[in-house]
């Protein structure tokens, strides 16, 4: 246990420090200013340091291991067939259980995700407080849930993978039109920060196990595009759920407890 | 937090401090707790494998999401914008670009998950017979596309930086990304696609976003009339999109042939 946190930390330490070196050297070399309140950062650079080996390390030991063991669970012939042989084609309702898993993993994973908490913390900060944090990460974890559920169904009934990105793309710029114009950076900046550290092994184990199990899917082949899809939805979300809202304000003017 | 020089103060205070924290983070995780717990339990009826393991685990994911956020705020935060502001001082674009790549490029290039699904995608590719089978063709494969990729994202911020200073709306920008992915996937290899695609998700590490974030902030508050909440956000965008742009090219130029028949 103890050395594995001292690997994970050599590790992560390794990870950061090309980033440390850049800073160091900028900020010495080209800007030639001292850090303002440099212990502060100094000990929060160790705080980002230590958190992030312990948050991996348990990572390890407790969600993944349980996760894959589901997902590979869930989507086992015996457990969606009743039997060992799985039918040539099998129906995509069959997998009930598997949407349903997938959406649950992608929200509730999506709630954990520290980049997205940076991202939220800082919306919430620039906006004056109208963007709530926990608002925010909700809406982007519904985004996942559904970007998730629907890229498993890809897997399952085998369809091209192209077809569902160009088809979100389009709806993605239609709703560019007519959303509010100060959400749309963070929108598409919502949809790059969904899918690291927590999401996607677990999605990655899901979309490989799934693949592996139905006949004629290549898990080289189908496996991936799951976070392409994780990615994707979120954008649509943040603009949707910023376009109810810009109505919700127009059809009742008088409440500004809203949001 | 303004008077922070009394030590038994001090201690009161991180303490409550970390109090929250614990139970912020304690929040942030019982969403997946709760859905192992059920499926496990309710709908799989599989007994719990390595129970106090997973404990012991959940444990140490709490504490670490809880340092990690308390870091956050006290160290990435601040010298992000710091130096975004020092930057705006100095007046020099060039270093400013430079540093921007360097952080982009730097972080991307060492990311574990980005690792992973390079040497993935170098099995299906020799699976594939696309690339001559052996070890060190493989390992070039991969390294190919882990340089493109961290390449792409330090262009990417490079972009961003250029479109925060000089006023650039994110969405033409962007939907004009989208074209370009859409039509290179109709001419680039099959292999590369699914691949390409992730590969955009998987750039933007938790250390990297906070920095970015931080950066882009800062610089939109820095320059006079532009509102940090516009301009501030979209560098992550460019990170996930352009990504996927050069994977795509890359394929393109290492398969060309088998394209053009």
């Amino acid at each position: 246990m103890l050395l594995e946190i001292a690997q994970t930390l050599m590790a992560t330490c390794m990870d950061v420090f090309p980033v440390l070196a850049l800073i160091m050297a900028f900020q010495f070399i080209i800007l030639r200013q001292p850090i303002p309140r440099l212990r502060q950062v100094v000990v929060g650079f160790g705080c980002v340091l230590v958190g992030l080996t312990l948050f991996l390390v348990g990572l390890e030991k407790a969600l993944f291991p349980v996760g894959k063991i589901m997902a590979r669970q869930l989507s086992a012939p015996e457990f969606v067939f009743g039997t060992k042989i799985v039918p040539q084609s099998p129906d995509w309702w069959a997998y009930s259980w598997v949407y349903v898993f997938a959406a649950l993993v992608g929200f509730s994973t999506t709630i954990a995700e520290p980049a997205l908490i940076a991202v939220a913390y800082k919306a919430y900060h620039v906006s004056g407080g109208t963007i709530s944090q926990w608002g925010l990460r909700l809406v982007v974890a519904l985004g996942v849930a559904i970007g998730i559920a629907l890229g498993t169904f890809r897997i399952i009934t085998g369809t091209p993978l192209f077809l569902y990105i160009a088809g979100g793309y389009l709806i993605v710029v239609v709703q560019t039109i007519f959303a509010p114009k100060a959400i749309i950076p963070l929108a598409y900046d919502s949809g790059g920060v969904t899918t690291s550290t927590v999401t996607v092994p677990l999605v990655a184990a899901l979309g490989l196990g799934l693949s592996a199990t139905i006949p004629g899917r290549n898990p080289a082949l189908d496996g991936f595009g799951l976070i392409a899809f994780a990615s994707l939805f979120p954008v649509m979300t943040v603009m949707a759920y910023a376009q109810l809202a810009q109505w919700w304000a127009l059809i009742r003017p008088k409440s500004t407890k809203e949001g | 937090m303004a008077q922070m020089t009394d030590p038994p103060y001090l201690i009161l205070i991180l303490l409550r401090r970390l109090f929250r924290r614990l139970k912020e983070a304690g929040s942030d995780l019982l969403p997946i707790i709760l859905v192992i717990i059920v499926f496990q339990l309710a709908i799989l009826r599989q007994p719990f494998p390595e129970l106090l393991e997973v404990l012991i685990g959940a444990v140490l994911v709490v504490a670490g999401l809880m340092l990690f956020v308390q870091g956050l705020e006290m160290g990435l935060f601040p010298i992000g914008e710091a130096m975004a502001v020092a930057f705006a001082r100095k007046g020099s674009l060039v270093w400013l670009l430079i540093f921007g790549f360097g952080l982009g490029f730097s972080t991307t290039v060492a990311e574990p998950a980005l690792i992973a699904i390079t040497q993935e995608a170098a099995k299906v590719a020799a699976q594939g017979c696309i690339i001559a089978p052996g070890e060190s063709t493989r390992a070039s494969y991969a390294l190919g596309l882990r340089l493109t990729v961290a390449v792409s994202v330090g262009l990417a911020i490079c972009i961003g930086i250029i479109r925060i200073l000089r006023g650039w709306p994110v969405h033409y920008l962007i939907i004009a990304g989208y074209m370009i992915v859409i039509l290179m996937t109709l001419v680039a290899p099959e292999e590369i696609v699914g691949i390409a695609y992730d590969s955009g998700g998987v750039t933007t590490s938790t250390v990297t976003v906070p920095l970015v974030t931080a950066l882009g902030v800062g610089l939109a508050s820095s320059v006079r009339g532009r509102n940090p909440m516009v301009y501030g956000f979209g560098m992550i965008a460019f990170a996930s999109l352009l990504p996927m742009i050069f994977v795509m090219g890359f394929g393109m130029i290492v398969f060309g042939v088998k394209i053009a028949w």
